[in-house]
């Protein structure tokens, strides 16, 4: 590929669909065995307990079957053995932009990740296919005794606090999937938030897939402790390859007494790749997990962002965006776990599906019986662009006891001829009612993402629907 | 002259015909009305011209400035100066006042060209003062809520910001009240001009007292049966329908 044509590409319509050749260092091969996870660990100098906790999860991963019982028989397309588990440079991230190899570097600049750092963020982790290329805070922030680091670092450095919590919100064989991250897990975020430290700025992670054939499988952990505050984002490429692509994450979130968490996803994968992620955070005592979920592109996405309220007064949220193009399906939804007395959750859920593209809400709401004052709202719209265009609504919801109060409400809406024409008469082209259409669809969960998330969510959408129409 | 012109034009919804072969020429500079029974064709000939994709038109023609606009999409037609203030405006949620007029104004720019946002706004906050439309409408979805006639006055207050060299007015006084009449009347008049066509659909002789038109025309069963001038409105609103379908 010739990598010297840079001026020459459009990036605002490419997105993300370019890719850099790039030397590997370290390369684990194709298929998946004990010797790939042996492999893993001694690239990474895993302490022994790591390799242990990889090992039994992959005998997790090969036990539990496909949950193609409820899920898309499209996860049988995926070929474990084709799928290369680990591929990197080297292992430390560098800490300025400046030692970043050139060819991983140039894909970075193209993506805005420089800048972005620059102009509003409080610090930057870059994952290139298996581990971090970049990682930095600022200094103002490092100084409040925050850490953010890849995962190997994290378990490396900070083994008390991480060790504590590290596969205890999702355990190894909570699905398939996540027993598959345990085994081949790397990348990833840790962050750990000290008591008290509100981070005035986010903090950003990019993944970035560049190789085909790849599996991605970062890790990541976040504590806020006792009164910390942070809002952390990830933003997620890969170029348009011919094969199936994975990407398959475990994110778990601690927020300790009186904490907030907000996590923010864009992602825009390209319509080959797999997305099978696992989320979830545990809530204590007054503390407040949010999920800002927004699903762009794949062509299969699994994800059900969870909370369990596991102190009083917990408060969880699930707030999210799915566009299913044509030929995509995005199965999303929410999980809200209440265990504890008057704790609160609130799931909006917005899909629009385009051309054949499916989407699909699965929410799950559960308030045992012996609790008090728990309350759920939960709302889910789907809007449909085209005829073949497709929407499941799967809400399951157990409230057991008194005194709960649970709201519910789904709709099922359609773009509307009248509303096009009126649009076009105004002299907006068909492509760019359409995308009217849709933003004002979503509006209302746009202006939950920051400014400068809001504007390239807009321009996502936009690009989607531009392909859509005519 | 600059005329928009609808020559012998016939049109259909699926099998069944409803225009039938009608005939009229808008030129700019003047006001036109179309007055006529219920179901006899007004709105169908404003969406036929407008390029609504539910009819078909199996003859005749619409010429603006003597330029076919037939087989050009609705937003084409919408850019080339012809603008359509509906009877029924449709409701877009999610999308303000300010970012759908925003839009609509941007895509008459040349490619490449930005909209300058200080500029827009004063214009938008000018003609919406002159409607007497509170500004905290810029901020609401598109007739999302509205009444029946602050969503005539939001379509006026497209037109005005819009500019078009031709209009069409369909029943724009139907459902508002006196004042409300003055106010839309007025922003019809302030767009009068000699670069502007307009065709005024109405029921009612009295918005002819507000806007004074040029010619009157009565259409019957989806055709012109009848021209004549402002007089004829007058003549209508007494005697009813009855004696020009008799006349006839
Ligand atoms: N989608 C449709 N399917 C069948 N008939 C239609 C359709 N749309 C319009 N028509 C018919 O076409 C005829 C003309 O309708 P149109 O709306 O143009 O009348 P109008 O003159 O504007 O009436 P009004 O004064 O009540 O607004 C009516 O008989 C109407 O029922
Ligand atoms: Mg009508």
């Amino acid at each position: 590929m010739n990598t010297e044509t840079k001026p020459d590409i459009d990036i605002d319509r490419s997105v993300g669909d370019f890719r850099y050749d790039v030397d590997y260092a370290f390369d684990a091969g194709v298929g998946l065995t004990e010797k790939t996870i042996d492999y893993i660990c001694d690239v990474k100098g895993d302490p022994d307990w790591v390799r242990k906790f990889r090992k039994d999860g992959y005998k997790k991963f090969l036990e539990k079957p496909m949950p193609t019982h409820w899920a898309s028989k499209d996860l049988e397309n995926i070929v474990f053995e084709n799928i290369r588990y680990y591929l990197s440079q080297g292992q430390a991230p560098k800490r300025s932009w400046d030692e970043v190899p050139e060819d991983v570097k140039r894909t970075f600049e193209r993506l805005g990740i420089p800048e972005q750092e620059r102009k509003f963020l409080a610090g930057v982790e870059a994952q290139f296919d298996s581990e971090a290329a970049y990682s930095n805070i600022k200094e103002a922030v490092g100084k409040q005794g925050v850490i953010f680091v890849g995962s190997t670092e994290g378990l490396q450095k900070h083994p008390e606090i991480f060790k504590k919590w590290f596969g205890k919100v999702i355990p190894s064989g909570d699905n398939k999937f996540s027993a598959l991250n345990s085994a081949v897990f790397s990348g990833g975020s840790f962050i750990y938030i000290p008591p008290g430290v509100k981070v005035s700025h986010p903090l950003q992670a990019y993944f970035r897939i560049n190789a085909q054939n790849f599996g991605q499988f970062e890790r990541t952990l976040i504590i806020a402790d006792e009164g910390a505050e942070v809002t952390y984002m990830e933003g997620c490429t890969a170029p348009k390859f011919e094969t199936a692509t994975l990407h398959s994450a475990v994110v778990e979130l601690v927020a300790l007494k009186g904490a907030k968490i907000q996590y923010i996803t864009v992602q825009n994968w390209s319509a080959n790749v797999f997305n099978l992620v696992t989320k979830r955070g545990l809530a204590h005592e007054d503390a407040e997990i949010k999920w800002i979920d927004c699903n762009i592109g794949s062509r299969l996405t699994m994800k059900y962002p969870g909370v369990v309220m596991k102190g009083r007064r917990a408060r969880g949220e699930v707030i999210s965006i799915a566009l299913a193009g044509d030929g995509q399906h995005q199965d999303t939804g929410a999980k809200m776990v209440h265990a504890a007395d008057e704790t609160t959750s609130n799931i909006i859920s917005k899909s629009i599906s385009l051309g054949t593209g499916r989407s699909t809400y699965r929410g799950m709401v559960h308030i045992p019986k012996h609790l008090k004052k728990c309350k759920n709202n939960t709302e889910c719209d789907a809007l449909l662009i085209n005829a073949n265009s497709r929407t499941d609504t799967y809400p399951a919801i157990t409230v057991r006891g008194q005194g709960h109060s649970v709201q519910h409400e789904a709709s099922v809406s359609q773009i509307n001829a009248e509303q096009i024409f009126y649009m076009q008469q105004r002299g907006l082209s068909e492509a760019a009612a359409m995308s009217l259409a849709v933003n004002g669809f979503v509006n209302d969960l746009v202006q939950q993402f920051p400014m400068e998330y809001s504007v390239e969510l807009k321009r996502l959408i936009d690009l989607e629907m531009e392909g859509s129409v005519g | 002259m600059k005329t928009l012109s609808i020559r012998n034009l016939h049109a259909s919804i699926g099998e069944k015909p409803i225009l039938r072969g009608l005939n009229l020429d808008i030129p700019q500079g003047e006001v036109h009305a179309i007055m006529g029974k219920n179901g006899s064709g007004k709105s169908t000939l404003a969406k036929v011209m407008a390029g609504h994709p539910d009819y078909t038109v199996t003859e005749g023609d619409v010429l603006l400035n003597g330029q076919s606009i037939l087989g050009m999409e609705p937003d084409v037609r919408a850019r080339l100066g012809l603008f359509l203030a509906f009877q029924y405006p449709m409701e877009i949620p999610g999308v303000t006042i300010a970012n759908f007029i925003r839009a609509a104004v941007q895509a008459r720019l040349p490619e490449g060209e930005e909209l300058e946002a200080t500029e827009y706004y004063a214009k938008l906050y000018a003609k919406m003062d002159e409607l007497s439309i509170p500004r905290a409408f810029t901020s609401r979805s598109v007739n999302e809520g509205f009444s029946g006639g602050e969503k005539k006055r939001c379509e006026i207050l497209q037109m005005a910001m819009l500019q078009p060299s031709y209009a069409v007015l369909d029943e724009t006084d139907s459902g508002l009240d006196i004042d409300a009449l003055k106010v839309v009347s007025s922003g019809v008049n302030a767009l009068r001009g000699p670069e502007v066509g307009m065709l005024v659909i109405t029921h009612y002789q009295r918005l002819l007292d507000y806007i004074v038109p040029d010619k009157v025309h009565v259409m019957g069963e989806g055709e012109i049966v009848l021209s004549g001038d402002k007089d004829l409105a007058l003549k209508l609103e007494a005697e009813g329908y009855d004696w020009v379908t008799a006349k006839k």
